[in-house]
């Protein structure tokens, strides 16, 4: 890092955008569907140190007393690309390995009856939610239920 | 969903979701988050089963629900449902709003 200024095109300056892109999507962008769908904020920041590590590794070639030498430099690309392929592996290929769950109920079905504890201990039965004050003095009788199957919070 | 809550509260929308998690977790969660819709525990899985919606070893902690929603009318049938293909990728009240819309239209099933 010697005199190479911050913003640099270095291994180091790669390898740090690298870290960034990493982080700042489980940290921030994954909280929103616009950038957590199709990850593009986080894409374009690898695609930014990719390009950091690329001239900053032919740098470190040519001046290896600058750019972080001719053995950190290739460490940090090959971290750098390693971070980036966990990335992609688990945004394109992990996330989608789901059981085909062939035997869900489908459209035209009866919706499985059940009775489950709600987040206050109070059971819940799904075929009693349509019928009027079954569910609560004041709550109004469903006319649609949307069951959510979530993977929960742990 | 949240956002969407009362637009759905609205149009006489129940959502009921379900986990694994403990309830005390959902309470917490929910509490923390805002959310006021209702969190239904599974913990041993019966329901999800009986949905044929379990992920094996698919949490830290053992098997867990993988993602899906169903949408119920008041006969108890299911009139939609989706089955995650990612499960990154999240239902979207607007999309919900849009099925209601559709489904109001059309009569459940004529034939019968």
């Amino acid at each position: 890092m010697l005199d190479a200024t911050p913003l640099e095109p270095t291994p180091a300056t790669g390898f740090l955008v690298t870290l960034l892109s990493f982080f700042s999507y489980f940290m921030l962008f994954s909280q929103f569907p616009m950038t957590r769908n199709i990850p593009w904020v986080n894409l374009l920041l690898f695609a930014l140190a990719l390009g950091l590590l690329g001239v900053g590794l032919r740098r470190a070639f040519r001046q290896p007393e600058r750019y972080q030498g001719k053995v950190l430099g290739p460490v940090l690309a090959v971290l750098s690309v390693l971070i980036l392929g966990l990335f992609l592996f688990y945004n394109f290929s992990f996330s989608r390995q789901l059981p085909a769950s062939a035997g869900a109920p489908r459209v035209g079905e009866k919706a499985p009856d059940f009775t489950l504890p709600d987040q206050h201990g109070q059971p819940v039965k799904l075929s009693e939610l349509w019928a009027p004050a079954a569910a609560g003095a004041e709550a109004k009788p469903a006319r649609w239920v949307l069951l959510v199957f979530y993977r929960g919070y742990w | 969903m949240q956002k969407h809550l009362e637009a759905l509260t609205a149009r006489g929308v129940w959502i009921l979701a379900i986990s694994v998690d403990p309830a005390e977790i959902s309470r917490q969660h929910a509490e923390k988050q805002g959310y006021t819709y209702t969190f239904l525990s599974d913990e041993k899985a019966e329901v999800i089963r009986r949905y044929d919606l379990l992920h094996e070893h698919g949490g830290p902690t053992g098997d867990i629900a993988r993602p899906a929603e169903f949408l119920i009318d008041s006969t108890g049938t299911i009139r939609w449902s989706n089955l995650a293909k990612d499960y990154r990728v999240r239902l979207q009240a607007e999309e919900i709003l849009k099925v209601l819309d559709q489904l109001e239209r059309t009569p459940p099933n004529p034939s019968s």
